[in-house]
C-alpha cells in the first residue's frame, strides 16, 4: 500500500497494478476533469502539478506509474477551486482572454498556467521564450493560441494568494505490490543492489517519460519495475575537473542550473516543460535513441557515464557506451548513476543545434554538437557529434580527423564537410538528402556563429537553430 | 469592452464540462472495440471469433450478418458496409466488433479474432486512381467563355500542377459514444458529433428501427472541424448495435491512434492548371482538379464541389474550365474538414498567380488586387455577387499593415532572408446541398420567468451556443443568465443538418429567433392586459394563469438558392464571406527552419454578434490552415497504414508557431443584409488566409534565384531546403 495526497486529501492505494497511469487512476475515480487526448505526453491535456521540493510543477499524468506519485501531493484542475467559490487566478485568466473554445484542452492549460503563476523567472523581456516554453507542451487546435498566451502573461509570476504555497515532503522509500506486478523505489543504494538482486529482469525507471509510452502505447504490463528516484543521485556537483551531474536530476533543474552553455542551448528545445520536469539525463542517455538530444552534447564535450553497481563504479566514455541501436553497455545489476563533464579546456568553441520539423515539443530530424579546440587558429581538437545520421549518437570521425592540425578557416571547413561519411535514412522526420544537407550545413552556421562568440548562446527571435545571419553561402 | 466570454467558460476552467467519455458509466456498461483489417485492400475469406469469445468477459462479438437492419451506412449515398461484407478496402476497416467487460478487454479480444485475407495490392494515390481510372462519383464541370481561345489572346499563360496533402482533424477529444438502451427497444446515445441526426438516422437504419426509437444527445465536444460530420457515425452504430445484442449499455472511446488510423482527413488534391494573364491581371483560367477520396464516397462529391466554387477565389476571371473528380483510393474515407475543399481550390489559383508573379517578377499582391471582382461581376457558376468588399479590405489592410513599405525591404542577402505574402478570401456561406439550408429552434419558457433554449446546431467550441444565447436574449428581452442552452438532442429538434459549412449561426439563430418572436407576441398580448410595467417573470406567470402556450417552435429555411450541377449554374451560396491577411516570414537557408515573424488580418464577419468569439474563430483557423500548409504531413507507408498516428510524428502547431506580431481585426460596420442581426458566417473562410504565408515563404525563396519556386506543402523546414536548392539551381524541377 502507499498514499498520496490528491487535491489535499489524503489517498491511501492497493491493489492497483503499477502499471496504472495516474492519468487512468483519476478518471477510473471520477476525476474527469483531466483528459486524455493523446497517451503520450505530447498534448498536454492531462497536465496536474505536482509538488516537488517546494514547487509546484506541471507534469503530464498519461505517462506516470501511480506509485511513483507515492508520498506526493498531486493537484489536479478540480482542486483549483472550489464549486461556487472564485476562480483561481489562472482559471479566470483563461475565461477572461477566451483562452478556452472546445475547452478539452483547457484543464492541462490551466495547470501549466497555474504551475507559471508560481514561477519567479518568467518576468521580463529576457524571459519571454520561456513563455512559449512554458505551454509548448499544451496543444489547442481551437484558439490559435494567442489568448492563452494572453492568459499566461497575466498569470506568470504573479504568486497569486491561493493557499497552495507550502513546503513539499521527501519521498519515501516504497516496496510495492499488486497482484504479481511489483515497484520498487528505494532510497539508498544499499537497499537497491539486494532489489536487483533478486529481481534480475526488473525494469529500472526515473521519470517514465519514455517508459509510460511502452505503457500507454504498446500495452506493455511490466512486472517489476525499480525506481531510482528516491536514490541520493540526482544531484549536481563542480569539481576541479568538471561537472559531475546526478543521473536522476530533472532535465528541468539542470536547465535551470545551466553548469553547461551549450547543454543549455540544447535543452532549450528538448521537450515541453511537462517532459523536462519528469525526464533526467540518465535517463535519456539509457534510452539510447539514435536522436538522443543530450547524447550529441555530452559526447562533444567528452562525457562518462559513471556506471553503479553492488561490486562498484566503472567509467565508461560515453563513445563507448552506445553499442548499437538502442543498445547500450549497461550490465545486469548495474544503474547509470553520474554523468562526468570535463571542463572545456580555454580557446573552445562550442555549440549544440537541433532541426526539427517543429521547433518546440519535437524529436529531431538532427541534432548536433559541436566543440572545437583552438590553439593560435589552428585546429587542436574536434569533438562533432551527431544525433539522427546513425543508428546511434556518433562522432564525425573522418571530418574531425580533417580538421585537426589545420587553419580554422572557410577552406579548411569545406574539406572537412565533404569527409562527412554518414548514410542516415529517410523517415517521416527527414530525408537522407535533407539529414545529409542540414548535417553540413550547422558546421557552415556553427564556423560562422562561433567567428566572433565562442559560445554562443541562442538570442530571442532566432531563427532556426542557427542563428547567424551569415555572409558565407550556404550549400544546399 | 471586455468581450463575452464563452457559455461554458467557467465550465472548461474548472473541468467540470462534460464531454462523453466523462459521463459516468452507468451500471452494467460494457466497451465496444471493432476488429479492423491490417491490410490497405483484400478479401476477407474467414474469420474465427471463437478465441475472443472464450475469454471471460467478453459478451458478443458481432458481424455484418449479426446486424439487424441495413448494414450499408454513408452520410449521401449508402455505400459503406458498417462491418465488412468481405471486400476489405482500407486499413482499419471494421470487420466486427468485440462487447466485453472494459475496454481493455475489448480490445485484447479484438487482437484474438484470426482473420484469413487475400490481399491484393492497394490504390493510394491520386496518380495511381487515375492511372486506374477509378473514381468516385461522377465528374463535375463549370465553364464560362472560351478558355481555348482566352489561353490563347492572354499576355502570359502559365502551366502548373498543385499539390497539397491532406490533414488529421485532431480534434483533442477522439470519436466517442456510449448508448443506453431504454425501454420497449428504444435507444439513447450520447455521442461525440456534429450531427445528431445522421447518428439517429444511422443506428436507426442499423437497428432496424423507425428514427422515434432513437434518440440522440450530444452534451459538447472536445473539437469537431469537420470530422465529426459524418465520421462519428461508425462508432456510435457499433455502440447501438453492441446494446443492442447484450441489452446492457456500450461505450466506445477512440485511442488518438486509433483515431488517426481509423478516421478520415482532409482530402489531398493534386490541381493542373494553365492559367492565362494580361496587363498583369489573371484573364483565363482551365484546371483539371483531383482529390484523394479514400475507400467510400462519405462526403467527397461536394467536397469536391466546393473545391471547384473557390478555385476562382476573389478573383473575376473572363474564361475558364474548371473540371473535377474525387479518386477512388484504399485510405479512410477523406471527409469534411473546416472549408470543405475550398482551401484546396482556392491554393490551385493561388499557385498560378504566385507563379505567374514569380517569373514575371512582379508582386503577387498587386496581381491579386488586381484581379478582383468587382461589384455585380459574375461568378463561374453564374452568381452575381453583391456587396463585393475585397477592395475596402485590401485598402484598409494595406495601410495598416505598411505592406508597400515592408514588401520593400523584404528578402534580404545572406542565410537569413524574410518575405512578404498577402492573401484575400472570398467564401460562399451555405450548404451546397441547398435543402440542407434549415434549421430549428425549441424555446420553453417557464411559469417562473427561466428559459430552456433548444436548437439544432452543435456546440465544439466554435461558441455557438454563446450566440444562440445572445440572440434568445435579444429576441425575448431576457436576462442571458435567465436562459440555459440545453444540449443538442433530436427529440427537441428533429431533422436537422450537421452542424457545419459555417452556417450554425445563420440557420439556427435565425430559428431562435422565430421561436422567441412567437413566444414574444403571445406574452405581448398577456402584457397588455397587465397593469404597469411587469417583468419578464411575471408576464410569464400570467401566461400561465391565462393557458397561454409558453413554447414555441421555430424554423428557418434559406431563401432563393440552389444549383444545378449538371448545368454548372446557379446560386449555390446566400451570400459572400470576405478577408485578407497579409504574413511575413523569416527564413534559414542553412535549414530551412523558418519563423512567421508577423501576422495581420482584416476579415468580414458582418456585425459581429460576439466579436470575442468571431475573433477567436479568425484566429484559430488561420493558426489551423498554417499547420496544414506548413508542418502537418501524413504519412502512409506502401501497404497503406499509417506512419503518423500521434502527436509525436505528426505535428500541429503549437504556441511558438504563432507569431508574436499578430494583428486580428474585424472588418467595421459591415451588416450583412438577411442574416441574423447583420452577421457573417465566420467558422471556415479565415482557414486560407494563411495562404499568406505559403506565398510569403515563396518571396523569400525567389530571392535565391530567378524562376517560379518549386515549393512543397506542407512546407516543412526541409521543403523549403528543397526549394532554395531547385531555386539555386542545385536541384533539378520535377516539372
Amino acid at each position: 500500500m502507499f498514499s498520496l495526497t490528491l487535491n489535499g486529501t489524503r489517498r491511501h492505494i492497493r491493489d492497483t497494478s503499477p502499471n496504472t497511469t495516474l492519468l487512468d487512476w483519476l478518471r477510473e475515480r471520477g476525476h474527469v476533469g483531466t483528459k486524455e487526448g493523446c497517451a503520450e505526453g505530447d498534448c498536454g491535456a492531462c497536465t496536474v502539478a505536482i509538488r516537488e521540493d517546494g514547487q509546484w510543477k506541471a507534469i503530464n499524468s498519461c505517462l506516470v506509474p501511480l506509485p511513483a506519485m507515492a508520498d506526493r501531493e498531486v493537484l489536479s484542475v478540480e482542486g483549483l477551486s472550489e464549486p461556487g467559490k472564485p476562480l483561481h487566478p489562472a482559471q479566470q485568466a483563461m475565461v477572461e482572454t477566451l483562452g478556452s473554445q472546445c475547452g478539452y484542452c483547457t484543464p492541462g492549460f490551466v495547470m501549466s498556467i497555474f504551475e507559471a503563476g508560481h514561477r519567479s523567472d518568467l518576468k521580463g523581456p529576457e524571459n519571454a521564450w520561456k513563455l512559449d516554453d512554458q505551454l509548448c507542451g499544451n496543444l489547442c487546435r481551437c484558439t490559435g493560441y494567442r489568448p492563452i498566451r494572453k492568459a499566461l502573461e497575466q498569470v506568470a509570476g504573479t504568486h497569486p494568494d491561493d493557499g497552495f504555497q507550502g513546503e513539499s515532503l521527501p519521498i519515501k522509500a516504497l516496496s510495492y505490490q499488486a497482484g504479481d506486478e511489483r515497484f520498487f523505489r528505494p532510497s539508498t543504494l544499499e537497499a537497491l543492489w539486494p532489489i536487483l538482486d533478486q529481481h534480475p529482469n526488473a525494469t529500472l525507471v526515473c521519470g517514465a517519460t519514455d517508459l509510460g509510452l511502452d505503457i500507454t502505447q504498446k500495452g506493455v504490463r511490466y512486472p517489476t519495475l525499480v525506481s531510482l528516484e528516491a536514490l541520493p543521485i540526482g544531484g549536481l556537483e563542480r569539481t576541479d575537473t568538471g561537472w559531475r551531474i546526478g543521473a536522476t536530476l530533472s532535465l528541468a533543474d539542470l536547465e535551470s542550473a545551466a553548469p553547461l552553455p551549450i547543454l543549455t542551448r540544447m535543452l532549450r528545445y528538448f521537450a515541453s516543460r511537462q517532459i523536462k520536469h519528469r525526464a533526467t539525463l540518465g535517463g535519456n542517455l539509457c534510452t539510447a535513441s539514435p536522436i538522443g538530444d543530450s547524447a550529441p552534447v555530452l559526447m562533444a564535450l567528452g562525457a562518462s557515464v559513471v556506471l553503479a553497481s553492488k561490486a562498484g563504479e566503472r567509467s565508461v566514455l560515453l563513445d563507448d557506451f552506445f553499442l548499437d541501436y538502442r543498445k547500450i553497455d549497461l550490465q545486469p545489476g548495474e544503474i547509470l548513476a553520474f554523468i562526468d563533464v570535463p571542463h572545456p579546456k580555454p580557446n573552445t568553441l562550442r555549440a549544440a543545434y537541433k532541426v526539427s520539423k517543429r521547433r518546440e515539443m519535437d524529436i529531431s530530424a538532427v541534432s548536433a554538437a559541436f566543440v572545437v579546440e583552438l590553439s593560435a587558429g589552428i585546429v587542436s581538437a574536434a569533438r562533432l557529434a551527431y544525433g539522427g545520421m546513425a543508428a546511434t549518437t556518433k562522432r564525425a570521425c573522418e571530418t574531425e580527423a580533417m580538421l585537426i592540425g589545420k587553419p580554422w578557416n572557410d577552406e579548411n571547413l569545406e574539406l572537412a564537410i565533404a569527409k562527412l561519411d554518414f548514410t542516415p535514412m529517410s523517415d517521416h522526420r527527414g530525408s537522407a538528402w535533407y539529414r545529409t544537407q542540414v548535417a553540413g550545413n550547422l558546421l557552415r552556421g556553427f564556423y560562422a556563429e562561433t567567428r566572433d562568440t565562442p559560445v554562443p548562446e541562442l538570442e530571442e527571435g532566432h531563427i532556426g537553430t542557427v542563428q547567424v545571419s551569415g555572409t558565407v553561402e550556404a550549400q544546399p | 469592452m471586455k468581450p463575452t466570454p464563452h457559455e461554458s467558460a467557467h465550465l472548461h476552467v474548472t473541468g467540470r464540462a462534460v464531454y462523453v467519455d466523462d459521463a459516468p458509466s452507468p451500471h452494467g456498461c460494457l466497451w465496444v472495440h471493432p476488429v479492423t483489417s491490417p491490410v490497405a485492400k483484400g478479401t476477407l475469406r474467414n474469420a474465427d471469433a471463437s478465441a475472443a469469445r472464450a475469454l471471460p468477459g467478453v459478451h458478443a462479438v458481432l458481424f455484418d450478418q449479426d446486424i439487424p437492419g441495413d448494414g450499408l451506412i454513408g452520410p449521401i449515398v449508402h455505400d459503406e458496409p458498417l462491418l465488412s461484407r468481405g471486400p476489405l478496402l482500407f486499413v482499419g476497416q471494421p470487420i466486427a466488433i468485440v462487447v466485453a467487460e472494459t475496454r481493455e478487454l475489448a480490445e485484447k479480444a479484438a487482437a484474438l479474432v484470426s482473420l484469413e485475407i487475400d490481399e491484393e495490392p492497394p490504390t493510394l494515390t491520386i496518380d495511381a486512381a487515375i492511372d486506374a481510372q477509378d473514381f468516385l462519383g461522377t465528374p463535375h464541370t463549370i465553364a464560362r467563355g472560351d478558355i481555348e481561345k482566352g489561353l490563347r489572346d492572354a499576355e502570359h499563360v502559365v502551366h502548373g500542377e498543385m499539390r497539397c496533402g491532406g490533414q488529421d482533424h485532431f480534434y483533442l477529444e477522439t470519436q466517442a459514444a456510449l448508448v443506453i438502451p431504454q425501454e420497449d427497444n428504444s435507444f439513447h446515445i450520447l455521442s461525440s458529433t456534429q450531427h445528431p441526426n445522421e447518428i439517429q438516422k444511422m443506428a436507426a437504419l442499423v437497428l432496424g428501427l423507425p428514427a422515434n426509437q432513437v434518440v440522440c444527445e450530444v452534451p459538447r465536444m472536445g473539437g469537431g472541424f469537420g470530422g465529426k460530420e459524418s465520421q462519428a457515425t461508425q462508432p456510435a452504430c457499433w455502440a447501438a448495435l453492441g446494446a443492442w445484442a447484450t441489452g446492457r449499455p456500450c461505450r466506445v472511446r477512440f485511442s488518438r491512434h486509433q483515431d488517426m488510423a481509423w478516421t478520415g482527413k482532409r482530402h489531398p488534391f493534386l490541381g493542373r492548371y494553365s492559367a492565362g494573364f494580361t496587363n498583369g491581371k489573371l484573364v483565363a483560367l482551365k484546371t483539371d482538379i483531383y482529390c484523394n477520396g479514400g475507400w467510400s464516397e462519405d462526403l467527397s462529391i461536394p467536397i469536391l464541389d466546393r473545391a471547384m466554387f473557390h478555385t476562382d477565389n476573389a478573383y473575376f476571371i473572363q474564361d475558364l474550365h474548371f473540371q473535377g473528380r474525387a479518386c477512388r483510393t484504399n485510405l479512410p474515407s477523406n471527409t469534411a474538414f473546416r472549408g470543405f475543399g475550398g482551401p484546396q481550390g482556392v491554393l490551385v489559383v493561388e499557385d498560378a498567380i504566385n507563379r505567374f508573379a514569380e517569373s514575371q517578377g512582379l508582386d503577387a499582391a498587386q496581381v491579386r488586387a488586381d484581379s478582383f471582382y468587382r461589384e455585380h461581376q459574375p461568378t463561374p457558376y453564374g452568381q452575381v455577387l453583391e456587396g463585393v468588399r475585397l477592395q475596402r479590405i485590401w485598402k484598409e489592410l494595406s495601410a495598416s499593415s505598411g505592406y508597400p513599405e515592408r514588401r520593400s525591404a523584404a528578402q534580404g542577402q545572406g542565410w537569413v532572408r524574410s518575405g512578404i505574402g498577402f492573401q484575400p478570401v472570398k467564401f460562399g456561406i451555405s450548404f451546397t446541398a441547398s435543402l440542407l439550408n434549415q434549421a430549428g429552434a425549441l424555446v420553453l419558457v417557464y411559469a417562473d420567468g427561466s428559459v430552456q433554449l433548444n436548437h439544432g446546431g452543435t456546440e465544439m467550441g466554435q461558441g455557438l451556443h454563446s450566440k444562440m444565447l445572445k440572440i434568445c436574449a435579444i429576441e425575448l428581452g431576457v436576462p442571458q443568465s435567465k436562459i440555459r442552452v440545453m444540449r443538442t438532442a433530436t427529440d427537441k429538434v428533429p431533422n436537422t443538418s450537421a452542424t457545419a459549412a459555417s452556417s450554425g449561426t445563420d440557420l439556427n439563430g435565425a430559428a431562435v429567433r422565430n421561436a422567441c418572436h412567437q413566444l414574444r407576441d403571445r406574452m405581448a398580448t398577456v402584457r397588455a392586459t397587465m397593469p404597469g410595467k411587469p417583468t419578464f417573470a411575471q408576464v410569464a406567470l400570467q401566461c400561465w394563469v391565462n393557458q397561454v402556450s409558453l413554447a414555441a417552435s421555430g424554423f428557418y429555411a434559406t431563401p432563393g438558392i440552389g444549383y444545378d450541377r449538371q448545368a454548372g449554374r446557379g446560386t449555390p451560396f446566400f451570400y459572400y464571406a470576405y478577408g485578407a491577411a497579409v504574413c511575413e516570414v523569416k527564413l534559414n537557408a542553412l535549414t530551412g527552419e523558418y519563423r512567421l515573424v508577423r501576422a495581420d488580418i482584416l476579415h468580414d464577419v458582418g456585425d459581429s454578434i460576439l466579436p470575442g468569439v468571431d475573433k477567436g474563430q479568425v484566429e484559430g483557423g488561420f493558426v489551423q490552415g498554417l499547420g496544414w500548409l506548413t508542418q502537418e504531413e501524413l504519412i502512409n507507408r506502401p501497404d497503406g497504414s499509417a506512419v503518423t498516428l500521434g502527436p509525436s510524428t505528426y505535428k500541429i502547431p503549437s504556441i511558438g508557431d504563432i507569431p508574436r506580431d499578430f494583428h486580428v481585426n474585424l472588418l467595421d460596420k459591415a451588416p450583412q443584409h438577411g442574416v441574423i442581426h447583420g452577421s457573417k458566417a465566420v467558422g471556415e473562410p479565415p482557414f486560407m488566409l494563411a495562404i499568406a504565408a505559403l506565398t510569403a515563404l515563396r518571396h523569400a525563396i525567389s530571392s535565391f534565384g530567378p524562376g517560379p519556386v518549386q515549393l512543397a506543402v506542407p512546407a516543412t523546414p526541409e521543403a523549403v531546403l528543397r526549394a532554395i536548392a531547385i531555386q539555386k539551381g542545385v536541384l533539378s524541377r520535377t516539372q
